[in-house]
Formats: structure tokens, C-alpha cells, sequence
């Protein structure tokens, strides 16, 4: 994984001095709360309901034990005991002070880490496939590409003091993990009929108030072209985004007032321009870079046995364990959706048990998944069952990925300045309705993501079931969406009729799984009976 | 009634106003009427409140009761840690809240 030079370190070094000082001028006075904001937000720092709220950036959710016991040394030394870790492969804590922040900063400067670029109007942190470097169905590790495009933009005039914020997600994978097309742009490495590498560029997806599916905007990029395609692109946004307007202003918006095709010309026209400046960052600087992500030496000749015969462990291997592109590997999901528990949640304890396991096992690699759970890339079949008792004991092997209890929830109104209502008694009380894990299973893959407002950081839109928390007159009213997804068949979902309160959502929920199971066919997923029966027959379940 | 919060400048502590200071407590909240803004203006320029508005509220034999329960949250924590608020004994707290 990346690793700082002189200039990435002295870089993050002054902005904790800079921001140390701005935060001693705040507390003696000498900056008024709106003049500080904006300077505590370059840094992550949000004020949220009950303290201020510190948003760290894990780029692309890779890390390595090192950083992960960082915060879980954060976890306890400056917080209650706990990280949160978002929908953007970061972690945030919810109980920081404003006066410990700059030495907050500084403790993760000593592991590499900042909290820049986790908030305002700028290049947010990076996304890219969970299982980077380790998938068996990708065409190349995604990461070096990413980390290019994060030192490319990082303080970069053209990426700085845009509309809004800017959201980029890179995969390599055919089947889509990081949810490119709801991103502001989604970049998918593909190869050429005559085996060049390149990217299909998706531009213009999103959530929020406005959903909308990122149309493709190229269909092949040459690798080599990516930073002045993307500049391009953004000096069209620039150029033309609405700042009149905070519900106008992100890219999507743009795409979709001029069109995919207009947008499109102005684009490669942009982009034309650009080439005769030679903006392109050079070879050299990539492969630099991607020096950084090379294999970890891998043994050979592993046996690709497994002993199932603890049903526990074997229920686990399937649900949580996936293929890995080297022999007699595989990749885990740790789950951090216990049942009743908070999804997302981890103690300090357990981020520091997950650091010992991805340093024993997993060739010290770790990853944070926009579905909120952690993985550890690259471990041994070998050693799975020696894994799987330890974070059993944790109270980590819960065995439901992509179950409906694999629930992603945003902070909702228990945290969040922002939200309408609460999302995490929602998701508890699902999770525990469906607490069963032959039932989990019986129903199959079936995504439920939960927002507690409008903004949709629990990604609702995308939810094979999605649920809303709306303001009703002052009380909690959750509305149900069906037929969303974020992966590689992405579409938005469709709300359903009328809201409910916390316990009717749950009810709703139960009715819409009945149907299915009464109407799917075999091998049916949730999504593909929805999309084979349509909308209606699910409506008529839930209102009568 | 009217009354006053805001979040701690050091610490982001959520403070309500008492009429002479600001407290942890909403129970010790007190009817500002109408010198919200004032209280607020001098309070903000003073570096003692950070993020401070006004919010309806109604009087009951425990203290003043936030209208809203995005307030009714604040002044306890969060409803799913119930250890983590500033209650963690009571087990009404939470009711109080919904």
C-alpha cells in the first residue's frame, strides 16, 4: 500500500500546525464561529448534535495495522470507546473535543493519516472496491489509479473551492462493489479488444434530493489520459455549475440540464484543449506510484482444502468468505452488523483485535467497505478457522453479508445536526425481526440501507429496500423505496405510498419479504423478482 | 416558552442557557422571551456558546421539555446508548425523548 515520501509527510505535518493555531485563535477569540467553519472543516471537523464530530480519511478504505490501531487508540484516548466507519470507507468519532482535535491531527500524522478532504466543497476521500489487489474477477488493482487521482487533485487549484463536494470511486471489477454510478464520477478499468487498459467513465450519478444514475460519458479512456479526462470534466463543471443555487450545484445536475450528449462535446472538446498543455501526470509518476501496491509475496503451492464439519464456522465460510484471484487465499468480510448492534460501530477494542488479526494474518492489509464492514484481503484458507474462532469470541463472525441484516444506516437523528430521523432503531429493530440467520438466508442476497434525511448518506436510493426518515410534523415518519441498487445493474428506487412509524416500517419490511418469497422463482434474488413481477404486486402487500 | 442552546466552544458539549450561565442540563433551562438574540449575540461575541439558536419549549414539573425531538435528543444523547447520556441509570430516559 502507499507509503508517505518527504513532501506527502511535511505536507500533512503543516496542516496540523496550521490548523493547531487556527483552533488556539477560535478558543481565545480571535476568529468568530464563522470564520472558523470553513477552516475546521478542511479538516474534518463538523459540529453534530451532541459535540463535535471528527471525520478521518481512510483513501480508497485501505490501511494497514499500524493505522488501524491508531484509531482504535483514538477511539479511547479522545473519544467514548468507539469509531463509527461510514459509507465513504472512512471512520468518524462523535464525541470530540474541540481543544484535543489539533493533537488528534498529529496523532495521525505520526501513522500517515489526516482528516483533509473529508468534508467542504472538495475532492472527497476516494472509493474503490473492497477487494482491490485481491478479487479474482478484476481486470488490474484499481488503487494505484486512485491514489493517483487523490495527490493529482489534493490542493490542486482546478479541484479546490468547487460548486460542492465531488465524489470519485474507481474499480476494476466486473461486478461493481463501490457503487461508480451513483458517484459524481464512477472510472471502471477495462481492457481493449487489443488488450490496452483504459477506463469507462461514468459521470454525473448521485443521491441526495436528486438521484440519478451516472450515464456513460466514454466508453474507453486510455489509462494514460485519466487525470486530464477528469480535468477536463471538471473545468466544464466549473465553468458551468450552478453556485446560485446549494440544491443545484453538484455535477449531476449539470449532466442532466445540458444532457449527456452536450455535456459530453463539451467535454472532449475541454479535454482536447487540454492535451496540447501535456497536463497528463507522467508515466514515471504512475508507475511510482503503483510500485507501492505490488503483490504481497503470496506463497504457492497451499492446499485449497477446507474442514467444514464445525456447521458454525461453514455457515460463515460461505456467507462472509470470498474468492480470492490467488490460489489457496481467500478474502473475509468481518461483519459489524451484530444483531441489535449499531451498524458501523466497532470498539477500541475491536479495532485493535481487527489490526493484530490483518498483522497475523492478512499480510497486514486491512479495508473499509462502503457497506460499513471491514475486511482483511488476503488470508490463508489455512488459517481461516483459526480466524474465524477469534473473531467469534469478538463478537465479529457474524454471518450475514448481504443479508438483510448486513443493514447500512447513517448516523440519522441520534448523531447527525442534519437528519429528520432516527436510522439505527430502525435498523436494529429489523435486524432483530429478522434475527434468524437460516431465515437471513433463505431470503438470500437482499440490501437494506436506511437514511435518516433527504442527504441519503445511508444510501437509501440504492437499497434493493430503501427507507427514508422524513420530519412529519415534528414525529419520525419513514418512507419505503423498492428496487435500488448500487452494484453493477444500478438503478434508483421507487417509494412505495405512504410512510410509517417506527414499528409500521418494520411490519412493511416483513410484508414486502413475504411477497417475495411467495413470488419468486428459483435462483431469484429479492431485485430480480421486484424487477420480474414490477412495482405493484409489492404496493398491494404493504397498503391492502 | 423560549429558551436557549448551543454547543460548549472547548469541549462541543451541549449547554443551555440558565439566565445567569450556561449548564449541561436542559432541566435548568430557563424562558428567555423575547431577548433570545441578545443573550445570544453577547454570548456568541464572548466565546462562551458555539452554534447557539432558540427553540420552543414547554414547561413540566421536570423542567422545560424541547418541543422538537432532534432537541429532546440533544439535551439527553443518543438513544441507542443509552450509556452514553447523561441519564444512564434511568430507565424512563428514553421515553422521555420519543
Amino acid at each position: 500500500m502507499y507509503r508517505y515520501d518527504k513532501y506527502d509527510q511535511s505536507i500533512v505535518d503543516a496542516r496540523v500546525e496550521e490548523f493547531r493555531d487556527q483552533a488556539r485563535r477560535r478558543l481565545a477569540g480571535q476568529l468568530t464561529d464563522d470564520q472558523f467553519k470553513p477552516l475546521r472543516l478542511k479538516n474534518g471537523l463538523y459540529l453534530q448534535l451532541h459535540a463535535y464530530m471528527l471525520r478521518v480519511a481512510i483513501p480508497y478504505g485501505t490501511l494497514d495495522s499500524r493505522q488501524m490501531r491508531m484509531l482504535g487508540h483514538i477511539a479511547r484516548k479522545y473519544d467514548r470507546g468507539y469509531g463509527h466507519f461510514t459509507t465513504r470507507q472512512n471512520v468518524q468519532y462523535n464525541w470530540i473535543k474541540l481543544e484535543q482535535a489539533p493533537d488528534i491531527l498529529a496523532d495521525l500524522a505520526t501513522v500517515e493519516m489526516h482528516a483533509i478532504q473529508t468534508s467542504g466543497e472538495s475532492i472527497r476521500n476516494l472509493s474503490s472496491d473492497q477487494y482491490a489487489g485481491a478479487a479474482a474477477d478484476e481486470v488490474c488493482d484499481p488503487r494505484p489509479w486512485a491514489e493517483l487521482i487523490r495527490q493529482a487533485t489534493t490542493f490542486h487549484p482546478e479541484f479546490s473551492y468547487l460548486p460542492r463536494k465531488f465524489k470519485i470511486a474507481v474499480t476494476a471489477a466486473g461486478e461493481d462493489r463501490a457503487a461508480i454510478r451513483l458517484h459524481d464520477i464512477g472510472l471502471k478499468l477495462v481492457k481493449n479488444p487489443a488488450g490496452e487498459l483504459g477506463f469507462e467513465v461514468y459521470i454525473g450519478g448521485g443521491m441526495g434530493r436528486t438521484p440519478f444514475v451516472a450515464p456513460l460519458i466514454r466508453e474507453f479512456l486510455p489509462a494514460d489520459d485519466l487525470f486530464s479526462y477528469i480535468e477536463a470534466a471538471l473545468r466544464v463543471w466549473n465553468r458551468n455549475g450552478r453556485r446560485d443555487n446549494i440544491h443545484k450545484q453538484r455535477i449531476k445536475i449539470l449532466v442532466h440540464d445540458l444532457g449527456q450528449e452536450e455535456f459530453t462535446r463539451q467535454v472532449e472538446a475541454e479535454w482536447q484543449h487540454i492535451l496540447q498543455n501535456g497536463t497528463n501526470v507522467p508515466r514515471e509518476e504512475f508507475d511510482r506510484i503503483a510500485a507501492y501496491f505490488a503483490p504481497p509475496p503470496f506463497e504457492t503451492g497451499l492446499s485449497e482444502e477446507l474442514d467444514r464439519s464445525d456447521p458454525d464456522f461453514a455457515v460463515w465460510l460461505d456467507q462472509n468468505v470470498k474468492a480470492h484471484k490467488a490460489p489457496g487465499y481467500a478474502i473475509v468480510n468481518i461483519s459489524l452488523k451484530p444483531v441489535g448492534g449499531i451498524p458501523g460501530d466497532a470498539t477500541a477494542e475491536q479495532i485493535e483485535l481487527m489490526a493484530d488479526l490483518a498483522e497475523r494474518y492478512s499480510f497486514d492489509e486491512l479495508r473499509v467497505t462502503h457497506a460499513q464492514n471491514i475486511v482483511l484481503p488476503h488470508v490463508r484458507k489455512a488459517d481461516l478457522y483459526a480466524l474465524w474462532q477469534t473473531l467469534d469470541a469478538a463478537g465479529l463472525a457474524t454471518a450475514n453479508l448481504d443479508l438483510i441484516s448486513d443493514i447500512i444506516a447513517c448516523p440519522g437523528l441520534d448523531y447527525c445536526s442534519l437528519a429528520n430521523a432516527r436510522s439505527i432503531p430502525v435498523a436494529q429493530k429489523i435486524a432483530t425481526r429478522f434475527a434468524d440467520l437460516g431465515r437471513q438466508r433463505e431470503l438470500g442476497e437482499l440490501k437494506l440501507k436506511i437514511s435518516g434525511c433527504i442527504n441519503a448518506c445511508g444510501h437509501h436510493h440504492a437499497g434493493h429496500i430503501g427507507i427514508l426518515g422524513v420530519d412529519k410534523k415534528g414525529t419520525e415518519n419513514y418512507q419505503l423505496l423498492l428496487g435500488g441498487s448500487g452494484a453493477e445493474d444500478a438503478s434508483l428506487g421507487k417509494i412505495t405510498g405512504p410512510g410509517f412509524n417506527e414499528d409500521g416500517i418494520v411490519d412493511a419490511v416483513e410484508r414486502v419479504t413475504d411477497k417475495y418469497l411467495e413470488l419468486r422463482d428459483e435462483g431469484e434474488r429479492f431485485l430480480d423478482t421486484y424487477r420480474r413481477v414490477g412495482f405493484d404486486p409489492f404496493k398491494e402487500a404493504i397498503y391492502g | 416558552m423560549k429558551i436557549l442552546t448551543g454547543n460548549d466552544l472547548p469541549t462541543g458539549d451541549v449547554i443551555w442557557w440558565t439566565g445567569s450561565g450556561w449548564s449541561r442540563h436542559v432541566e435548568d433551562a430557563v424562558d428567555v422571551g423575547d431577548k433570545g438574540e441578545a443573550i445570544l449575540h453577547a454570548e456568541d461575541g464572548a466565546c462562551r456558546v458555539n452554534g447557539g439558536y432558540i427553540l420552543d419549549a414547554t414547561e413540566t414539573p421536570e423542567g422545560p421539555r424541547p418541543a422538537h425531538i432532534k432537541d429532546r435528543i440533544r439535551a439527553l444523547g443518543p438513544t441507542v446508548r443509552p450509556e452514553l447520556t447523561l441519564k444512564p441509570s434511568d430507565p424512563n430516559a428514553g421515553s422521555w425523548v420519543i
